[in-house]
């Protein structure tokens, strides 16, 4: 569609010009109405002004990476018409507490825009957000037509917030509460949900621990009758499980309560039949504290299974193999390293259509443990799974060869996540740095987005980053590198970087100074536990005024260094929000 | 005592890695960031409750792993290091599935060792067997008894030697107090207070578990602690 639009206006046929000429904005909205790529819609809005104007106004979805990169203000000033919002917050590296507490992105000051602007707002994603009980309050009383809330990485309400979306939201199409860091403090907030309310069609909850009412439960997944998707937690039982699932034969996705209970065989029975009745789930997860016995109710479902998450199982490799066999088309695999190689071994041989994997350490912090999963694991399903492109993978040990094995048949990776959980450990057996594997990662891999890279590392590994990963988007760098020409490398190699994030690198000033004019084609850049100092840190932010430059600062460190720094472009210009312990500069 | 006095005159002057103005640790280990210790345990929030689990990443602290790596990034013992491996705090603490206890590296290699007891409790009409390694602490197992024993509540089962541990650990804070108390017959056939002995122990030693009334279970907490002491 918008190819032909843009060939008309580019036609030198005079005739034509007129035609485009007095091509009625109307038209054109609807034209661009039926784009939906991000990227499409702000290349449509560069080419002209009347371009711009309608692609404005046609508009109903905005995605913004970074909260701080534009303002409220600013966003409802441009877009009138907006539907669907999803926001993203905080530096990713707050999922794992380098980020101070109260460092910002609360969403209300967002809310209370939207509550002006755009009162017919429906669908809020939110990432990384600070989100309160009264934000939620707010947004469950000041939008009639809201439909859809995601919570992802969050922290700041409670059960509490959750009452008042339940309770007001008269048109609530789904209600999706992942991995946030809540209070909570009771299971009652499912019991608001009116006896007149059916429009669910997604819910879960699968990371609360409250008990909630399971006749409550029960009487909302029988009135819902849409209801696609549902992800209970661990408190509901097997045998709720079963009474659940007998009221809604329709579901697509589910995430299973606790797996342990004693079934004596009547009601076994029962949950396998009522499995096997629910003909369309493609997705599975939950299976909280599995106990290998009753895992055959599922084979039969497992046959049509895209998408199995284990990831809060530990299943060991016996019993895994034994549930895999039942999953030829599994796409999408998330487990534990309880597995171990034979179990990934037994992945590769089952799934052959699989593309998406991700290893989880059970226990990562134990450095007594000796199991989980080593480069055997990983080479065995890259032999059986050639169509893998996303991977993630937590092990102790690695070595060069065996990356270069892996990419060799597998040379479509689009994310390559790998964390050897030991910092700077070096190839096992040869004792070398594992420079060899990321080089061989880059350059097999054209389309390679993201990289992860871990394990020993010197500046070869981002010398051959900085020259073949063309495609790079987000790069992940920890414990790694010899000097400031690794990052060098990288900022003057990678011509489509947007996120770098970086944490305990000999990078200092010199890296970080020759990056200036990147910075603003990027969304950010994280260095933390570098040699980067405040000074540097000022520099950059004299010269590059489009650049919000902010400082952590950690108690009592000395006061030239810049212990967290983080850089981001934006038109918002520097925060108003930020705690004490954020500089900006 | 005379090398200790030595000591202390030489620690100033000691070399060490690190940013200027780092304050000296006692521990002596050169570190770039301050108060590490102390980051690691806010931080990484561990939230398991077991305290032993909380004194073994200290000791870790004391003796890191020498490394043979290149510098200049000193790669740290991996408890010592915030936010590492990177993993999501949120996924750690969902975690429940490590064993903790000691010495339980074989039993990890052998795979399941099930440890099946009977439970039971006075009153009920049947017994129920459950299998202690699926659990990996007190709150676990209580979690699966009273959903088990559905129609009772299990009490609290600390007598008031037993609350120490029982307050510092919290792992009451969810139970009801009523009159029922869940006490374990050992290995050395005498019947003991659950709750008294690190998880791991107690897997170990325990033979079957009943569910006694309150009233019999006072005259248990003596002997318990009587025997806990001549354990230690």
């Amino acid at each position: 569609m918008e190819s032909e639009s843009k060939r008309k206006k580019e036609s030198p046929n005079t005739a034509e010009l007129a035609v485009t000429a007095s091509f009625p904005d109307e038209v054109l909205e609807i034209v661009l109405s039926l784009l939906t790529s991000h990227r499409d819609r702000s290349s449509v809005s560069l080419v002209c002004k009347d371009w711009y104007r309608a692609e404005r106004w046609s508009r109903t979805q905005v995605f913004i990476g970074n909260c701080y990169s534009v303002s409220p203000e600013i966003l409802t000033r441009r877009f009138p018409n907006i539907r669907s919002v999803t926001l993203k917050g905080k530096p990713r590296f707050s999922d794992f507490n380098l980020v101070p507490p109260n460092w910002g992105a609360d969403i209300h000051a967002w809310l209370v825009a939207f509550a002006a602007k755009y009162p017919f707002l429906e669908e809020l994603r939110l990432k990384r957000m600070a989100v309160s009980d009264e934000s939620l309050e707010f947004l469950a009383s000041n939008f009639p037509n809201f439909k859809l809330l995601s919570l992802l990485s969050c922290d700041g309400f409670s059960t509490d917030g959750l009452a008042a979306i339940a309770t007001h939201c008269k048109n609530l199409t789904e209600l999706d509460i992942q991995e946030n860091g809540i209070e909570d403090s009771s299971g009652s907030w499912l019991s608001c949900f009116p006896e007149s309310f059916t429009s669910l069609e997604v819910l879960n909850f699968a990371n609360l621990t409250s008990e909630v009412n399971t006749d409550a439960l029960e009487r909302l997944v029988s009135r819902c009758k849409s209801l696609k998707v549902l992800k209970v937690n661990k408190s509901i039982s097997l045998e709720q499980l079963q009474r659940l699932l007998v009221r809604a034969p329709q579901l697509e996705e589910l995430g299973t309560g606790s797996f342990l209970q004693d079934l004596t065989a009547r009601p076994y029975a029962d949950l396998e039949s009522a499995f096997n009745n629910c003909k369309n789930i493609h997705t599975l997860s939950g299976l909280w504290e599995a106990v290998p016995l009753y895992l055959p109710a599922l084979y039969n479902s497992c046959a049509n299974l895209t998408f199995l998450n284990l990831s809060y199982t530990a299943l060991q490799s016996g019993e895994f193999a034994k549930l895999v066999v039942h999953c030829p088309r599994l796409r999408r695999l998330w487990v534990l390293d309880t597995v171990e190689d034979k179990g990934l071994e037994a992945v590769g041989s089952n799934c052959p259509l699989l593309e998406e994997l991700r290893v989880f350490p059970a226990d990562p912090f134990d450095e007594e443990i000796i199991h989980g999963v080593t480069e055997e694991g990983f080479v065995a399903v890259s032999f059986g799974c050639r169509r893998l492109h996303y991977v993630l993978y937590f092990c102790r040990q690695m070595t060069n060869a065996a990356v270069a094995t892996i990419v060799q048949n597998c040379p479509n990776f689009t994310h390559f996540r790998l964390c050897i959980m030991t910092p700077g450990l070096p190839d096992y057996l040869t004792n070398e740095p594992m420079d060899e594997a990321f080089g061989a990662v880059v350059k097999t891999c054209s389309k390679l987005q993201r990289l992860s890279v871990s394990g020993l590392l010197t500046d070869l590994t981002f010398e051959y980053i900085g020259k073949y990963a063309k495609n790079l988007e987000t790069l992940s760098v920890a414990f790694a590198g010899r000097s400031d020409r690794g990052m060098q490398c990288v900022l003057e190699g990678c011509p489509k970087l947007r996120k770098l994030e970086i944490r305990d690198c000999p990078f200092g000033n010199e890296a970080l100074l020759s990056g200036l004019e990147k910075y603003e084609s990027m969304r950010s850049l994280w260095m933390s536990a570098c040699n980067v100092t405040m000074n540097a840190c000022r520099r950059l932010a004299k010269q590059m005024p489009r650049l919000n430059v902010e400082v952590m600062k950690e108690d009592g460190s000395d006061d030239s260094q810049a212990d967290k720094v983080y850089i981001y472009r934006t038109v918002a210009g520097p925060r108003r929000d930020a705690p004490p312990s954020v500089l900006t500069l | 005592m005379e090398a200790l006095g030595l000591n202390m005159g030489f620690e100033e002057t000691e070399l060490r890695l690190g940013l200027p103005g780092n304050r000296v640790r006692s521990e002596g280990e050169g570190s770039r960031k301050r108060g590490f210790s102390e980051t690691v345990d806010l931080k990484l929030n561990l939230s398991s409750k077991d305290t032993s689990e909380k004194v073994k990443s200290f000791q870790k602290e004391k003796h890191p792993l020498p490394r043979a790596t290149d510098p200049p990034a000193k790669p740290p013992a991996k408890t010592q290091v915030v936010g590492w491996p990177p993993v999501r705090s949120f996924r750690k603490n969902m975690l429940g599935v490590v064993q903790k206890s000691s010495g339980e590296e074989s039993d990890m290699a052998g795979g399941n060792n099930a440890a099946f007891v009977k439970v039971s409790m006075d009153g009920a009409p049947y017994l129920r067997k459950v299998d202690l390694r699926m659990y990996n602490t007190y709150k676990d197992l209580y979690d699966a008894l009273g959903k088990m024993f559905s129609s009772f509540t299990i009490g609290n089962c600390g007598s008031q030697g037993m609350k120490d541990f029982m307050n510092e650990s919290k792992l009451m804070d969810l139970l009801n107090g009523s009159d029922y108390v869940p006490t374990y017959e050992d290995k050395d056939g005498d019947w003991m207070l659950v709750g008294d002995v690190p998880w791991g122990m107690f897997v170990e030693s325990c033979k079957r578990l009943r569910i006694v009334k309150g009233t019999e279970a006072i005259g248990l907490a003596p002997r318990a602690m009587e025997k806990c002491k001549n354990r230690r």
